[in-house]
């Protein structure tokens, strides 16, 4: 049986759950989006990455109500969202501070939404403790926020946005205030309820490792434009710009003036240093301004000069960065410039060969780099 | 860390002589058996007995105890309301104004707004009694409040309202389930200063008041200019008494919850 891949994105009978179409918001004189216009599907994990200021939250809040577009218009399952308040959207929010209200119990906070729907005492009393079962918090239900540890907090709070079953659930920094190794058991989890569950999750987050692990997507955002929204592994290998190469992992940037030469491309890049040559699908004119990028873990170092590789230099070694599982080089080249090489440490304790201020050669592929407009 | 210092020792004892030792005199004196205030003819209760049996003494406290309670609950909803907007309201036009006038009133000197207030009532022909003293308190109490909730308000997570709205409250809904039982002790803290305030208000409520309503205040200050009696003394003593069980009381709560709120977050980080 062939598994087929969840990309709603690319299936063009497919109805996106939610629309942005040309939405700007301003406050003041500041523009926080600007003329966005972006499709969210049913069952998405979408991540809205970037720094902060880019607009990442004032698009969530927009989702949830609290804020309305300055122009263009949101449609959440093809209805027009403008005229509808926060408390009557099939949307809820997990706040980034958890928002959990300290004069209620665990129980009565995850209620607290079903009893507004008016249903009666059995089926929320059945909805709470089927949540506190998901999120595993039956032994706390009766405590009061300050009387459980943070992870537990994140869990409450992500259990009350839930209990309502809505349509999209919006997760605003959820994981921010955890420390790294429960975090990461955190996201595991996530993405665990968000496939049991089946919602639409839209989370926002300013850590690039948090939004590659969980989401189905992710847009890059940079001062109220979304750059690129691609699924993880095209986002980092293929970036569509400098931008978003920095912004998502690790790279080098080297930039030139374009050659084409056949279905390669050549960037001159250096008096006195061989052209890079690297592949691309775009077109280049001869001239034009160009950014070589590579990411570090492509960058092969060794002592001697490489056989047959498509691109070599050579350089001596100024940095040795030691992370237990990959060591990183920097490696200066003559022209100044500094070129991060990264290789795995895949046998214990082995001889190093490498130290500082050994020449070196790093080499790369025609295809281990992507040449970049700008 | 702390040593006994001649100089710290010296500086205390001066500082409390000044703040209590005239209302200790008070209060020594009202157990005296003596007529005379200032002649100590030993230990006796008998002014207690006499007050309580004052028809006059009893009216007054019985009108005071009314106008607080009245005046301070009202004070209580419009300095609340107020407080609200003007944290809340975000940016409207003429905001700082606003909220400026809303302090304005606890730098007016008592006279002016008592004089103020007369001028009102004498100008749309309220007659003066308790009515009228009930709205002179509350207008110059609702402002304490106002401080007192929106100091409070200020440092209150709005997202908390948001995730109240977020999960289908109404905004007034949001406000009665949410807001209002979080900044509770806020409230309450203002309606007890409000309360005090009124209780002890003599310029104002001479002011506006009319023959048919004396408060304690106006009685207790009337009765010294003929004199003061040993009953007036008691009278302060129990009310000096009040005070004190209510501040004391008022301060215990707070230290007691802040302290089951430290050992449950500690015991929260222990079995996280």
């Amino acid at each position: 049986m062939s598994q087929t891949v969840f990309a709603p994105w690319d299936d063009p009978n497919e109805k996106p759950l939610i629309q942005f179409k040309n939405v700007t918001k301003r406050f003041g004189d500041f523009t926080a989006i600007d003329d966005l216009t972006q499709d969210i599907y049913t069952r998405e994990f979408f991540a809205l990455l970037g720094p902060s200021g880019c607009g990442k939250t004032t698009m969530m809040r927009m989702l949830a109500g609290f804020e309305t577009p300055t122009e263009g218009k949101i449609f959440i399952a093809g209805q027009d969202m403008a005229k509808i308040p926060p408390n009557k959207r099939a949307v809820n929010m997990m706040f980034q501070s958890y928002a959990l209200f300290p004069h209620l119990s665990v129980w009565d906070n995850i209620a607290f939404g079903l009893k507004r729907e008016g249903k009666d005492k059995d089926a929320i009393a059945a909805r709470v403790e089927e949540m506190l079962r998901l999120t595993r918090l039956s032994k706390f239900a009766k405590r009061k926020p300050h009387q459980i540890s943070g992870g537990q907090r994140q869990r409450v709070a992500l259990a009350r946005s839930l209990a309502k079953a809505p349509k999209l659930l919006l997760l605003d920094e959820p994981l921010g205030a955890l420390d790294k190794k429960l975090r990461q058991d955190t996201q595991f989890e996530l993405m665990d309820i968000q496939e049991k569950t089946g919602t639409t999750f839209v989370i926002v987050t300013h850590d690039q490792e948090e939004a590659m692990t969980v989401a189905s997507r992710v847009a890059v955002m940079d001062e109220g434009r979304i750059i690129q929204v691609a699924t993880p592994a095209q986002i980092y290998e293929a970036p569509n710009s400098v931008y978003v190469a920095d912004f998502i992992g690790d790279v080098n940037i080297i930039s030139g003036r374009a050659k084409p030469s056949g279905d390669k491309v050549v960037t001159q890049w250096a008096e006195g240093q061989p052209d890079i040559i690297g592949t691309t699908a775009t077109k280049f004119d001869a001239g034009q301004e160009i950014h070589f990028a590579i990411r570090p873990e492509k960058v092969a170092i060794s002592t001697e000069e490489p056989q047959d590789a498509a691109n070599k230099l050579q350089g001596k070694v100024l940095d040795i960065a030691y992370l237990g599982n990959i060591s990183t080089y920097h490696v200066a080249l003559p022209t100044g410039h500094v070129i991060k090489a990264q290789t795995a440490n895949t046998r214990r304790l082995s001889r190093r060969q490498i130290t500082w201020e050994d020449p070196v050669w790093i080499s790369f592929t025609d295809t281990a780099g992507v040449l970049l407009e700008h | 860390m702390r040593r006994f210092s001649w100089f710290n020792a010296t500086a205390l004892t001066l500082g409390f002589a000044f703040l209590y030792i005239p209302m200790i005199i008070l209060v020594i004196y009202s157990f005296n058996a003596s007529k005379l205030v200032t002649v100590w003819a030993g230990f006796s209760t008998q002014w207690y007995g006499e007050l309580v049996r004052n028809e006059e003494f009893l009216n007054a406290a019985w009108v005071t105890i009314k106008v607080a309670v009245m005046s301070s609950t009202i004070a209580t909803v419009l300095g609340t309301m107020a407080a609200y907007v003007l944290v809340r309201g975000g940016r409207f036009g003429g905001r700082t104004l606003f909220s400026g006038m809303i302090y304005a009133p606890l730098v007016m000197p008592e006279v002016i707004t008592g004089l103020s207030l007369l001028l009102l009532f004498i100008g749309i022909g309220l007659d003066r009694g308790v009515l009228t003293i009930v709205l002179a308190h509350t207008t110059f109490s609702m402002c304490y409040v106002s401080v007192v909730v929106s100091s409070r308000l200020v440092t209150f997570d709005r997202s908390l309202e948001e995730a109240a709205l977020d999960l289908g409250c109404s905004p007034f809904e949001a406000f009665r389930l949410v807001t209002l039982p979080i900044i509770a002790p806020a409230v309450i803290s203002g309606w007890l200063l409000a309360f005090t305030l009124s209780l002890d208000d003599l310029v104002i409520a001479s002011f506006t008041t009319g023959p048919s309503a004396t408060t304690l205040p106006i009685k207790i200050f009337s009765a010294v200019r003929l004199g003061v009696s040993p009953e007036i003394n008691a009278l302060s003593t129990i009310m000096i008494a009040i005070v004190t069980i209510g501040v004391i009381t008022a301060s215990l709560i707070t230290k007691q919850a802040a302290v089951r709120q430290a050992r449950d977050e500690r015991m929260a980080e222990r079995t996280a």
